[in-house]
């Protein structure tokens, strides 16, 4: 059975063109391409619509964690609080903790449409646990969300379990389709009370996700597939995974970068195997896209996340703290419905407005990628202050939402963690390097040196349009550029200054 | 005869789901088995489940204090990276 997927391809294959969310990302139409009962189930989830997860909040709660597969990019003894990324946590809950972290944090937080259990193991190999906790919240709040992430090994034992919990979202995460390209990812897996190692073991992790994926979507529940770009290994695979995975019904595929650092102690991090390039990144997903929706907002956070996806506020909700609140929950019930309803009115209106072609820009004008240091939809940050940079295209057919760049290194290990000892110059040397293949920065406010080191690097600081919003700013400067006729290949000179 | 958990061990409940004879309980710093409940799965499997499906290196030792799963067996990392990361001993 085939679902049809979102499209945010190019703007020109869009409906409309261009990209007219005052954030980042999707057409706001693109939604709208889903027969209505596949829309209305995504467009409040943060983690699934672009569009969504500027307004809408999830969580994760750490019940899950034991695991039956060993990933080579997954280290199971690594505990940090300065860290975001996939497997980490710094409270593991049991299901009765992990329900009053819940119900408090959505009434702090009334935009919270989601709970999501994603480890740090595989909720799946924590069968108790996880239903346990979806079980007593659907109970206690259900107007929450349930959704799961499994690497898929148990996936077909429990689909009727899904079913009945009434989770309709599940991620899978898929990185091949070929057992020889899966046994250098997966070292071994607990399968059948053995441990089975390379091959073999590959080859039934594979069989079992296929398997729990056209099971999942033949019952109507949503699946998003996971890859992990691992260069070398699994690149050029995954554009088959990719065509595999829409023809059985996935709706979304999140093709996410390999974090490798060796101070992770992961095998991938001990052996140097490289992290993609933004660029890499960039062209596998846009090689995917020809074949199904592909995810460019995804921050691949925590399995105890809290909040807005991009904005962890997990250390407000430690266990200690959510002991001493006093939470009301039926208001919370309440207030919860105002707020997401009028989100949703918001959202609507709009969906029902596109934007025009971009005039003004000559015909076979090559597309800029910028850079913008942005909060909340507009050109909101400093340059020196932005933790992360959104990367946009601008191009004749308008501005889409290409992908986000962190400036900042993971955790560096015990002796640094937390103490941002490093020099200032290196590390601007590095962010300036994170911008690779942009031609202009845009920022609310930028320092004299910073400006110099772009300039030098090719790169164009711009701190004209602080406070605007981003995508109207971008196209801005490109038609500024555009009329210097820069942009159109018969010019010897392509670069901007 | 008995197995045991070394200060390896990272706490993530994979051998207290799989033991057969709920010999495996949590204690601080790190769980425990219950030697007088420990069969090490004879008659039940045809390996001690908690070393079939612990992903730490170095987690479990028998009575000789021999690793079931020692350096590398799992990660494949060469012995010489281990060394190099602080991530190999010999014994428990």
């Amino acid at each position: 059975m085939e679902l049809p997927v979102i499209s945010n391809a190019a703007p020109k294959e869009a409906s409309g063109g261009g990209c007219s969310s005052s954030g980042c990302g999707t057409a706001p139409d693109a939604l709208s391409h889903l027969p209505d009962h596949i829309r209305a189930k995504v467009q409040d989830h943060p983690c699934y619509s672009e569009e969504a997860h500027h307004y809408f909040a999830r969580m994760h709660v750490a019940v899950a964690p034991a695991c039956n597969i060993q990933c080579n990019y997954c280290n199971r003894k690594y505990d940090c609080s300065n860290e975001s990324r996939p497997g980490v946590v710094s409270e593991l809950l049991t299901p009765d903790q992990a329900i009053k972290k819940v119900l408090a944090v959505a009434a702090e937080i009334p935009q919270m449409t989601v709970l999501g259990i994603a480890g740090p193991g595989d909720p799946l190999a924590n069968p108790a646990r996880t239903f346990e906790t979806f079980e007593q919240l659907s109970e206690k709040a259900p107007d929450i969300k349930l959704c799961v992430s499994t690497n898929g090994l148990s996936l077909p034992q429990y689909v009727d379990e899904i079913a009945k919990h009434n989770i309709d979202h599940v991620t899978i995460t898929i990185n091949c389709v070929d057992p020889e390209v899966g046994a250098k990812i997966y070292p071994w897996i607990y399968w059948n009370n053995k441990r089975i190692f390379g091959i073999e073991g590959a080859k039934i992790l594979i069989e079992q996700q296929q398997k729990g994926l056209e099971m999942l979507t033949s019952r109507g529940i949503l699946v998003k597939v996971n890859s992990v770009l691992i260069p070398g290994v699994n690149d050029e695979h995954l554009k088959e995974v990719s065509k595999i995975v829409k023809a059985k019904g996935a709706f979304l595929h999140n093709v996410m970068p390999l974090i490798a650092e060796p101070e992770h102690g992961t095998y991938y991090g001990i052996m140097e195997q490289p992290e993609p390039t933004p660029e890499q990144l960039q062209d596998l997903q846009d090689a995917c896209a020809g074949d199904m929706a592909m995810m460019r907002h995804c921050r691949q956070c925590r399995a105890d996340a809290v909040g807005l996806v991009g904005e962890d506020r997990g250390d407000e909700f430690t266990m200690d703290k959510i002991d001493v609140m006093d939470v009301d929950y039926e208001a919370a019930m309440v207030r919860r419905k105002e707020v997401h309803d009028s989100i949703i009115e918001k959202l609507e209106a709009q969906r029902g407005h596109t934007k025009p072609k971009p005039q003004g820009i000559p015909e076979g004008s090559r597309p800029v990628l910028m850079a913008v240091a942005g909060k909340n939809g507009l050109v909101a940050e400093h340059f020196g202050h932005a933790k992360e940079f959104l990367i946009y295209e601008a191009s004749p057919d308008g501005v889409r939402f290409i992908s986000h760049r962190k400036t900042e290194l993971y955790c560096g290990g015990m002796d640094s963690c937390g103490e941002g000892d490093e020099e200032p110059d290196s590390l601007l040397d590095r962010n300036i390097k994170v911008l690779e293949g942009c031609e202009v920065v845009l920022c609310s406010k930028i320092g004299f040196e910073p400006w110099g080191k772009l300039e030098a690097a090719g790169i164009a600081p711009n701190g004209e349009h602080a406070m605007e919003p981003i995508e109207e700013a971008v196209m801005t400067v490109y038609k500024e550029i555009a009329a210097t006729g820069r942009l159109l290949p018969s010019t010897d000179s392509l670069k901007v200054a | 005869m008995a197995l045991q958990i070394t200060q390896s061990c990272v706490n993530c409940w994979a051998c207290v789901d799989v033991c057969p004879n709920d010999a495996i309980y949590a204690d601080k710093p790190h769980f425990l088995i219950d030697d007088m409940k420990c069969t090490e799965c004879l008659g039940d499997h045809a390996t001690p489940q908690c070393a079939a499906i612990c992903p730490i290196e170095m987690a479990i030792v028998d009575e000789l204090g021999e690793f079931l799963n020692p350096p590398g067996s799992l990660t494949g990392i060469p012995i010489e990276k281990l060394k190099e990361f602080g991530l190999y001993r010999e014994v428990a």
